[in-house]
């Protein structure tokens, strides 16, 4: 950590990432994982100019009370105003000023199966205008659940940021975990930790292709993508004892060995999706009702993409080429030439390509891996020691970061910046380039975590 | 693709998941027939869940589980529903949006809390930020604990809360005996 003064911290530059207070300091975060501080004078600090610094500094205003003197955006985060009863007041959602504009409001409960939040278009015709989205519905404490617990305790919370990247989440936080604590993670953990993050990356890849289908009324691939899914699920629970493999990632390694046939179950889902991919693929490519839906549709320019440091394949299909498996010391993929595909057209259709093109890069991943198992122990018991550090996972939608401050073996103070954050300020962009139908798509292209954003 | 909906045109179809009778028997003593069928239509509100919950009911939909096949189906809807399906703790911020999904629908309905942050809290329990499980703000029927739980798990809770709302099958009409009719006095 580097303390800033208050000139040196604004003028900072850099690919921003996260920004938390604690009792004394703000920090923010930059790639590839610098972290500054500045010290707080009246619970105030000076705002950040980086577009995706508003959440953050938001959320930072309704955790802990810490203002940052000069930001423009001061809407509450989370802080929705509930009285004792639950009920709350509305905000004031503004419109452009043009002539027949009107405004649709959508949610907190949403049509489909998915997590709550609001979103406000302002719209003329069928044309967007504008998005606001009010997110903050799912706010549960988290961070102040991990507080004053041991790492392996709170491992279960952040297991439960964001349940379909669990395995990156608990990744992440065992990283700072072990940093914070300097844990050497036996090679076999290493090994296993990757083989569950590459089956959740396909499981959400196969799930998400297929309901973005789905959304445009294309029920084949959304049936054959959930039924893939459905196999990988199967085979993880298999494998690793659970669908979702919540909680098999523990800080000092993993919760337990891979299954006797474990293997050969993840090697029948990979060979079957292997063997069904190309053909689902040509019927993406081919069918011009489903292209029409999805080509040009939501576009995030790669200029915006690399304001907010967007990350995943929202970032990737905006000409961002990061990926935090590329970072050095990222152990295993050093060993395995890690392939990242990058496109720039930046629309829904470019999105859903670059997450057909990981998927292969996954099999062929998670099939090296598994026959090259290290035999070691299986995980360390961490010692209670004191510590601060920050750590990464990539998870399928983008780098997710864990800054853990530890005493005496107990976890005094945390953060959790998923990628999500970064990703819906372009949720929003993106729907104010396109029609209200539209939005469904776009939304489910992107696929930002609300549960990952309110914590 | 016609070669993949022909293959599966050919292949047989699993065997049908039945609900565990000893929970059916359960229910309907708690519970009680309604008036509701056995074709319900079930309102999804996520009040604060990781979305773990709401993967593992995308999942109830595909080709293995296929929850349409017992007569239930999901509904944008809460003028709709006859089952209000609730994942995830009662986020505090999400109190009032359920209170009016649950107020909205017609009655008799039912409300089954699925996964265990909706049953009682889960590993949030205790958290300042929200009110317990589901039934911090709604009645709750039925639970489906579980982190998350499976899809058959949900089937099958889902299944016995049918079985549990079909009538006992009536017993048959005593029949009079038949007499020989009787000629009109001359």
């Amino acid at each position: 950590m580097i303390l800033l003064s208050h000139e040196d911290w604004v003028a900072r530059r850099g690919r921003f990432i996260a920004l938390w207070t604690d009792a004394r300091h703000a920090y923010a975060l930059y790639q590839p994982g610098e972290l500054v501080a500045v010290e707080l004078v009246d619970g105030a600090y000076p705002a950040l100019s980086h577009a995706g610094a508003a959440w953050f500094q938001r959320l930072a205003h309704d955790l802990n009370g810490h203002t940052a003197l000069g930001a423009t955006d001061t809407r509450p985060a989370i802080d929705h105003g509930r009285a004792a009863d639950g009920t709350g007041p509305w905000p004031e959602f503004k419109s452009p000023e043009v002539e027949g504009v009107h405004q649709v409001a959508v949610g907190p409960i949403h049509a489909g199966i998915i997590e709550p939040g609001h979103f406000r278009f302002s719209v003329r015709g069928e044309t967007v205008l504008k998005l606001e989205a009010r997110l903050g519905y799912t706010h549960k404490g988290t961070l102040g659940l991990i507080r004053g617990k041991s790492p392996r305790l709170a491992a279960r919370f952040a297991a439960r940021v964001s349940g379909d990247a669990t395995v990156a989440h608990a990744s992440a936080f065992a990283h700072a975990a072990e940093a914070a604590l300097r844990l050497e993670v036996p090679a076999r953990a290493v090994y296993l930790r990757a083989v569950m993050a590459e089956l959740e990356r396909l499981a959400n890849h196969t799930s998400d292709i297929g309901a973005i289908a789905g959304d445009a009324g294309f029920a084949f691939l959304d049936a054959r993508f959930a039924l893939a899914r459905e196999r990988l699920c199967a085979a993880a629970q298999a494998a690793f004892g659970h669908r979702l493999m919540m909680d098999a990632v523990i800080p000092g390694g993993v919760a337990g060995d891979i299954s006797t046939g474990g293997a050969a179950a993840v090697l029948d889902a990979l060979t079957a999706l292997e063997a069904e991919l190309p053909s689902l693929k040509r019927i993406f490519e081919d069918y011009a009702s489903l292209q029409d839906r999805v080509v040009g549709t939501g576009i995030v320019p790669p200029a915006l993409a690399a304001a907010y440091a967007a990350g995943g394949y929202a970032g990737r299909a905006s000409g961002q080429t990061h990926d935090a498996r590329l970072l050095p010391g990222y152990a295993p993929y050093d060993n395995f030439a890690l392939f990242v595909p990058v496109e720039q057209e930046g629309d829904v259709a470019a999105r859903i390509r670059i997450r057909l093109a990981e998927i292969p890069e996954s099999i062929r991943l998670i099939r090296d891996m598994l026959h090259s198992l290290p035999e070691t122990p299986i995980a360390i018991a961490p010692q209670a020691g004191s510590g601060a550090a920050v750590g990464a996972a990539e998870s399928f939608r983008g780098p997710v970061w864990y800054w853990l401050r530890i005493e005496s073996g107990v976890i005094a103070d945390v953060f959790i910046a998923d990628p999500s954050t970064l990703h819906w300020p372009l949720v929003e962009h993106a729907a104010a380039t396109a029609i209200l139908a539209d939005f469904p798509l776009i939304n489910k292209s992107i696929n930002a975590s609300y549960s990952g954003v309110d914590l | 693709m016609w070669k993949t909906v022909a293959q599966h045109l050919l292949s047989r179809a699993p065997a049908a998941r039945q609900a565990d009778p000893a929970l059916v028997k359960t229910l309907r003593e708690r519970v009680g027939a309604s008036a509701l069928g056995r074709s319900l239509a079930i309102r999804v509100v996520s009040a604060g869940s990781c979305n773990g919950c709401e993967l593992e009911l995308r999942a109830t939909q595909n080709l293995v589980y296929d929850l349409t096949q017992y007569g239930l189906s999901f509904t944008p809807s809460p003028r709709h529903a006859d089952i209000l399906l609730v994942t995830g703790v009662a986020a505090h911020n999400m109190r009032e949006a359920l209170a009016q999904a649950r107020a909205a629908m017609p009655e008799p309905a039912l409300v089954v809390a699925v996964g265990d942050c909706a049953v009682d809290g889960g590993v949030f329990k205790g958290s300042p930020a929200i009110a317990g499980g589901a039934g911090g703000v709604v009645a709750v029927d039925l639970v489906i604990a579980g982190c998350p739980p499976s899809p058959a798990q949900i089937v099958q809770g889902l299944l016995a809360l049918v079985e549990a709302q079909a009538p006992l099958p009536a017993l048959p009409k005593r029949r009079e005996p038949r007499r020989a009719p009787r000629l009109p006095p001359e």
